[in-house]
């Protein structure tokens, strides 16, 4: 499976977290993203790679996300990026949801 | 033994508390999947957790993940959590030596080869689990402190919770003499009102005064208090090197008996001098260590 089943979101907008809602794309689309950070000046770049990554890695390729940052750190923006692809019906690579 | 003068709790899907656990000092802490999180939020909490495990730096602290009950997510938490590597998992209101049994399984088909063992911290807060204390203490080797979770229990019970603990007083004293007699830790239950600092100090040396080797957390802020207390005086250590010395002299003499100010320095008494030694060592309290 290249994309999700159902629109999803994990994560709150409090301090240190971020928020990713994900829904499907069209087929062929690719991963269109929408970054709202505190520090998109300074991070943006980084934080759109490791979402990306999570994605690439869970072999999601047609995908609409959107994702509000409150300054998390990498390893929650993966956490949180993994879950909203769980809840939003993908199939994990990682038994971790 | 490692020292768990307090363990402290942190809730699993707040990120910001998860990345902050490292910084207060406490012996352990417990990144907590169970009551401190929503149920709609159990996948994220442990997805949270999962990462935080292996990217946060928790310091000296000891990390330990409270799981959920074994009847609603506990499995899953397992199987997630047991590969991140987290020092113990603390399994809640275990009822049974064949709960621990059965989590022992869990956790070895889960862990990683050539992974430290993960050890456990059995959580007892109901009735039964009170009752069957010494055998859920000795079900597993991994199993290396009993809990005290007083809120449930005396719910369960119908007693009312107070201040001075008198409700609680026979569940206190019967997991701390179950977990001395299987030589593991014991661990008080957590005092609740986290602005009473005053109550906190009075409940902590009143679980110091049963055995107990440490307590539960619910604050950053009662890590220090309750180490105060946990931590050997001054008077304590001085105490305790006069015993040493007096134990020492009386060898030296050849005779077989020590005494200190008059009173004979007995197994007890030499034993208990040692521990506070040893604490104090450990802690870098003494102002020069004798090895």
């Amino acid at each position: 499976m290249s994309g999700v089943l159902k629109t999803a979101q994990a994560g709150t907008l409090e301090s240190g977290d971020i928020m990713i809602t994900i829904a499907s794309g069209p087929s062929d689309s690719g991963i269109v993203l929408e970054l709202d950070s505190i520090v998109l000046a300074q991070y943006g770049k980084a934080i759109s790679q490791t979402i990306r990554a999570v994605l690439t890695a869970q072999g999601i390729t047609d995908v609409y996300i959107k994702a509000v940052d409150r300054g998390a750190l990498d390893c929650t923006i993966k956490a949180r990026t993994l879950t909203a692809l769980g809840r939003a019906g993908a199939v994990l690579k990682e038994d971790l949801v | 033994m490692e020292l768990r003068r307090s363990m402290l709790f942190i809730p699993g899907n707040s990120p910001a508390m998860l990345q902050n656990g490292g910084v207060f000092g406490a012996d352990s802490v417990i990144l907590d999947l169970e009551d401190a999180v929503a149920p709609t939020e159990k996948d994220s909490a442990r997805m949270l957790v999962a990462h935080a495990l292996q990217h946060v730096d928790y310091g000296t602290s000891e990390t330990v993940v409270r799981i959920n009950p074994l009847d609603t997510f506990g499995e899953q938490d397992i199987r997630a959590i047991v590969p991140c590597e987290p020092g113990a998992l603390m399994v809640p209101k275990v009822q049974s030596a064949a709960d621990i049994k059965k989590v022992a399984e869990w956790v070895a088909g889960a862990e990683k080869p050539g992974q430290a063992p993960v050890k456990l911290v059995a959580l007892l807060e109901t009735p039964q689990g009170i009752q069957e204390a010494y055998s859920i203490a000795q079900a597993d080797s991994r199993v290396v402190a009993l809990a005290l979770g007083a809120e449930d229990y005396t719910a369960s019970l119908g007693a009312q919770r107070s201040k001075e603990g008198s409700e609680i007083f026979t569940a206190r004293s019967m997991v701390v003499n179950a977990a001395a007699a299987a030589g593991i830790q014991s661990i008080d239950t957590p005092f609740t009102d986290a602005n009473d600092e005053e109550g906190l100090r009075e409940d902590t040396i009143t679980a110091k005064k049963f055995g107990f080797k440490g307590k539960l957390a619910i604050n950053p802020r009662q890590v220090d208090i309750i180490h105060s207390i946990y931590n050997p005086s001054l008077a304590d250590i001085d105490w305790a090197e006069q015993v040493v010395a007096a134990l020492q002299k009386a060898e030296a003499e050849g005779s077989g008996v020590a005494s200190l100010n008059g009173k004979m320095v007995d197994a007890p008494i030499v034993s208990r001098a040692q521990q506070i030694l040893y604490l104090a060592n450990l802690l870098g309290l003494r102002k020069e260590t004798v090895e």
